[in-house]
């Protein structure tokens, strides 16, 4: 790790600049997200005369009446749902992919593996018309896979590519012993490259996740009916529903935003690390 | 490779060619390979033809394609006004990465690389605004820059102003999409960096600085050229993000107004998608696709040859 102790000089004219240069933009990064948090604790009026301070009047009742309604926790499994469907899918493909990649040759292997990785090009969005026809096509519109599936598709590039990185790293003696005690391929697999893979499967499920749990543009295209919506789009109609009581939107993006929050902060090494994966080549 | 000593010798002749474990590797190429294949052309590669396909009709979705107009759907596109505004845009947001979001990144890396009490928790905070949905962060803001119960409303009326209406207005609309922009992202290119100068040789610039180089020659000379490959990814990064930018526009303009704020994304998803003029929509998408591959290829030709 860094061993910055060697460059800390004693009483270094640049601290107190990188002090308040570095509060400077924790306040631009935090004041948004607490007047958040705040706002869904005032009343209408007070938001308007006092949209910085703590409440004057705590009023719990935006936050419980979201809470108490059955429309939060719909949305919420809802995206909960298709994130999860999405993960599933997501490593138990790529990592079958990544394994033929990384053990076995065959003729085409490399063209088929930049194949795949032309996922990484282009936006899912360029495509997104000709997918609903497809998806529309296959009967899968307005329902769970509809979005799932295609969000697979698009996650299966990179997931491939760092899979694929990690399992190459695995010795390939123990591959070779046990194939020479008669275990399969598949065996091997099943019963020593994924427990020994558990750290990437965690990175690439953790970036897979957020990203399915943030999308907006798929399921919108995809889906129809108000009670298969995931939360982003549940939150863009009740913003349409409450234009301008700010109090209560406010309070319901707080509480959608929560659960990220709070998985930001139980698994950060692994989101940190899969979000900037890629990034840094091993 | 596969070892000499096999246990072919009971498996047919053409076992021997192949090598052992033919049968077994067969099994694995037959199961292992094809799901993520199917998926992966089904949902990604077809669709793109298929814009091709779609991009020469005038097709509003239902039944088959049958009114053939040939190029005329890039024509109309090439001829819509904000399309070029859309694309302008996204040439702001670029503009704004590197002249903004990747210097900012980069300093607050080279304060917080070096572990002191708070270092973590100021990176995990200003990574914080990347995890955010885009959707939540676009409606956070939209609160920021409501004229009348927001944020910069409130710091107007103190100052006696009369408040502004930013994303109302064609003027300010575009800019304030922008600082959303550096808002969201810069602490995922803070992270970048951060990642690079941890795994940077320390002895390289220790060296630099027994050498007599004071302490900003050390950055511009020593630190500084070994993070170019991390400034060439997050320059990519920030390109191709702009190209994707869809969500965060939603929630604060939805483009507008007039089109003012309109990336390429939510300009094909107002003209194309939300209409179901799937040739106009799919001439857009694949004028956006050969964007992204021209620009993928020739950046990573000229820039990133060495990766």
């Amino acid at each position: 790790m860094s061993n910055a102790e060697t460059t800390s000089a004693p009483l270094d004219p640049a601290v107190p600049f990188k002090a308040v240069f570095l509060a400077i933009v924790a306040i631009f990064v935090l004041v948004p997200l607490l007047a958040t948090l705040l706002g869904g604790f005032k009343s209408l009026g007070e938001l308007r005369v006092n949209p910085f301070g703590l409440p004057q009047h705590w009023e719990w009742r935006n936050y419980a009446d979201i809470l108490f309604s059955g429309r939060y926790w719909q949305l919420l499994r809802n995206s909960l749902i298709i994130s999860t469907l999405t993960v599933t899918l997501t490593l138990i493909v790529a990592s079958m992919a990544a394994f033929t990649f990384a053990h076995i040759r065959f003729f085409g292997s490399s063209m088929l593996l930049s194949y795949l990785t032309l996922g990484l090009l282009f936006p899912a969005a360029t495509a997104v018309l000709p997918l609903f026809i497809k998806v529309r096509d296959l009967g899968l519109l307005d329902t769970y896979f509809g979005v799932a599936l295609p969000q697979v598709a698009f996650s299966l590039a990179m997931s491939v590519l760092l899979l694929r990185r990690f399992f190459k790293d695995i010795p390939h003696e123990l591959l070779e012993a046990a194939l020479v005690d008669g275990c399969s391929y598949i065996k091997f697999f099943r019963y020593v490259t994924l427990p020994l893979s558990r750290p990437i499967l965690a990175t690439v499920g953790t970036i897979t996740f957020v990203n399915s749990w943030n999308a907006y543009l798929l399921p919108l295209v995809m889906l129809n009916t108000d009670a298969l919506y995931p939360w982003p789009l549940g939150i863009m109609v009740y913003q349409g529903e409450y234009s301008s009581e700010w109090h209560l939107i406010l309070a319901f993006i707080t509480l959608t935003i929560l659960p990220t929050i709070i998985l930001f902060l139980l698994a950060q090494k692994h989101i940190v690390a899969g979000l900037t994966a890629g990034a840094v080549k091993g | 490779m596969p070892s000499p000593v096999g246990v072919a010798g009971e498996a047919a002749p053409q076992a021997a060619v192949r090598g052992p474990n033919w049968d077994n590797r067969f099994t694995v190429l037959i199961l292992f390979l094809p799901p993520a294949l199917l998926l992966f052309t089904l949902f990604v590669v077809l669709p793109i033809g298929e814009a091709a396909w779609y991009s020469g009709f005038n097709w509003n979705g239902f039944g088959r394609p049958t009114h053939w107009i040939g190029f005329d759907n890039y024509r109309f596109v090439l001829e819509t006004r904000a399309f070029w505004l859309a694309l302008r845009n996204n040439g702001l947001i670029i503009v704004v990465s590197l002249a903004v979001q990747l210097p900012l990144a980069l300093t607050l890396a080279l304060m917080l690389a070096d572990k002191f009490r708070g270092a973590v928790a100021l990176r995990m905070l200003f990574f914080m605004p990347y995890i955010l949905a885009e959707i939540a962060t676009g409606l956070i803001f939209s609160f920021v820059y409501d004229g009348d119960y927001g944020l910069v409303a409130s710091i107007w009326r103190t100052f006696g102003a009369e408040p502004p209406h930013l994303l109302a207005s064609t003027d300010t609309a575009m800019l304030a999409v922008l600082i959303v922009i550096v808002w969201k992202y810069f602490g995922f290119h803070m992270m970048l960096f951060i990642a690079a100068l941890q795994s940077l040789d320390k002895s390289l610039v220790e060296a630099a600085r027994i050498d007599g180089a004071t302490r900003s020659q050390a950055l511009r000379h020593v630190v500084i050229p070994l993070l170019y490959p991390t400034i060439r990814l997050s320059v990519f990064f920030a390109v191709v993000g702009s190209l994707q930018l869809f969500d965060l526009v939603m929630p604060l303009t939805r483009g507008g107004p007039a089109d003012s704020s309109n990336t390429m994304v939510s300009f094909l998803y107002n003209n194309g998608i939300s209409r179901m003029r799937v040739g106009y929509g799919s001439a857009i998408g694949v004028i956006l696709f050969a964007i992204c591959v021209i620009f993928a290829f020739t950046y990573k030709r000229w820039f990133m040859r060495d990766e």
